[in-house]
């Protein structure tokens, strides 16, 4: 279990500034929201914590060391990621013995065998889905290889970017409780990205409002139902997607 | 779920055949229409004459029967005989032989040269992207029939210098379509995932970019070997390429050029061979394109 602390985080792309100075403290153990409309720059986030994207500046820090400072092998033990759709993230042409099986030689883990039946298990495939490809396989039941993937590593923070959003709703509970059960196990610290308010409810302690590359407000889960958002904008968005829920 | 169980005894088994498999659904795909099925036949005939040249052969194709020259063809001499009485027919089985070391020595230089440069100017971009394409483009710039010819000039007249000749102009688009299609993926989530587990750039280009490069880069190796055995052909026909007495098709033509009035079949039966194998691969390289089109990959 390992703390995020993000201090100034600034990106540019060309002439457009994306973030500007994001500040914030994720708690170890915590699930943090990342919420906001398209463009915010909710997923740049996370791509700037796992240095996908290289260019920031700020200082980003998992537990005491700062993600900038880090050895690749132990960044990747300590972060992984799971991505938005979970029919790009992996690779077509590869088995899921082979997607899964690459994370553990890259970084030279023992007991292969081992650890990949743990992980099928953990996200609830049968083993025998190792040998499958992934065109052979259902949305939910990728994501959860894609989940596999990121937990074979056994990382103490997981970054999630929208992972429900391509997925239909009922798919979309069972893959979100499978993280809140992952997570009461294992004691990941969840960093994730979503624009569903009520996934956020579902899972996270807390979560930030963000607005053109701004976090507009920090807010506690229960600000969404009860209320508590002082910022105009936040209140807008709580109060539309309450609003939209009714109306469905 | 129920069927699982009974399937989990055979996976361990599976694992390995599965491109056994891929290659069989290829060759099916391919039977099923006529042209690539034609192609497929002579190039399958063209490894069998070269397999078993010296039993098909009726002849020594390096024998010489003064008595016998320019004999029309008959039952003796199925496709008549040369200048200097040797069997024509012998002559193009063996040569058979050398068509296919050219296309085989070529391929094997041309195809993971392409898919290097291709695949690592993709990937990085930038700078990398801009050096190796500008030396692609130098080599682009040529005509190749030109700089094989300039080559073996410098070099002087041999089979192995006109095959290095030709693989020296022939990797270039192979680069540049490795290139576009590597571009097209090199932002996909699943090499944003290879790069989160530590995979090292080499690592990805070589088990995440390059396979997925392959098909592409395999149909378009095809299609160029029929610009291969042209360029061949027309090194040997220019005296450049194969030395006599080899028996190379594009030289077998080249001095039956001089009989050609008289004794038609000098230039006609190498010329057809010629003709038939390069139509085959091309052919072929239609019918690879839409066995490995990925759409079509999906559906099986």
């Amino acid at each position: 279990m390992k703390p995020i602390t993000i201090n100034d985080l600034c990106i540019t792309f060309g002439a457009v500034q994306v973030l500007h100075n994001i500040s914030l403290d994720v708690k170890a153990g915590e699930c943090f929201g990342l919420v906001g409309e398209s463009g915010s720059g909710k997923s740049t986030i996370l791509r700037c914590i796992s240095r996908l994207n290289d260019s920031w500046t700020g200082d980003v820090r998992i537990g005491d060391s700062a993600v900038r400072d880090m050895e690749v092998s132990d960044r990747c033990r300590m972060m992984q990621m799971v991505f938005q759709d979970p029919y790009g993230s992996l690779h077509p042409r590869h088995s899921i013995r082979t997607t899964l099986e690459e994370g553990l030689r890259i970084n030279k883990l023992d007991d292969r065998e081992g650890r990949m039946i743990r992980a099928m298990r953990d996200v609830g495939l049968p083993v025998e889905f190792l040998d499958r490809y992934p065109h052979q396989l259902s949305g939910g039941q990728r994501q959860r290889v894609a989940i596999a993937r990121a937990l074979i590593l056994e990382p103490d923070v997981l970054l999630l970017d929208e992972p429900t959003s391509a997925l239909d709703v009922s798919v979309q509970a069972e893959v979100l409780n499978l993280l809140v059960r992952l997570q009461k196990e294992k004691g990941f610290t969840y960093l994730m990205v979503s624009h569903d308010l009520a996934v956020v409810d579902h899972m996270c302690d807390r979560f930030a409002i963000m607005q053109h590359g701004r976090v507009v407000e920090v807010l506690p889960r229960e600000a969404i139902t009860q209320g508590g958002a002082t910022q105009t904008y936040a209140q807008d968005l709580i109060g539309a997607s309450l609003e939209y829920e009714h109306a469905i | 779920m129920s069927m699982t169980q009974e399937t989990s005894a055979a996976l361990p088994r599976r694992t390995m055949p599965q491109g056994l498999i891929a290659a069989r659904n290829i060759v099916v795909f391919l039977t099923r229409s006529p042209t690539s099925l034609f192609g497929l036949v002579v190039l399958g005939l063209l490894l069998i004459l070269a397999l078993f040249a010296p039993l098909i052969a009726t002849h020594d194709p390096y024998m010489q029967d003064l008595q016998n020259t320019l004999h029309p063809p008959s039952s003796d001499y199925l496709f008549g005989t040369d200048e200097l009485g040797r069997d024509i027919f012998s002559r193009l089985v063996h040569g058979s032989r050398i068509t296919l070391t050219i296309i085989f020595l070529v391929t094997i230089v041309v195809g993971p040269l392409g898919l290097i440069f291709g695949t690592v100017a993709g990937y990085f971009g930038g700078k990398v992207d801009t050096v190796l394409m500008r030396i692609t483009d130098i080599f682009l710039s040529f005509p190749s029939l030109i700089l094989s010819l300039a080559f073996v000039a410098a070099l002087g007249p041999s089979l192995n210098n006109a095959i290095i000749a030709i693989a020296l102009t022939a990797w270039p688009p192979i680069a540049r379509l490795a290139r576009a299609e590597t571009m097209t993926f090199r932002q996909a989530d699943y090499i944003s995932a290879a790069r989160l587990q530590g995979a090292s750039p080499a690592r990805i280009i070589w088990r995440s970019i390059v396979p997925m490069c392959l098909p592409s880069v395999l149909i378009r190796l095809t299609l160029n070997m029929a610009t291969v055995i042209l360029t061949a052909a027309g090194l040997g026909f220019l005296g450049l390429g194969a030395q006599p007495p080899l028996p190379e098709w594009g030289a077998m033509i080249a001095t039956g050029r001089r009989y050609m009035i008289d004794s038609w079949w000098l230039v006609t039966f190498p010329g057809l061979a010629i003709l038939s194998v390069s139509l085959a691969f091309n052919l072929l390289g239609d019918g690879l394109r839409d066995a490995l089109d990925p759409k079509q990959m999906n559906r099986r």
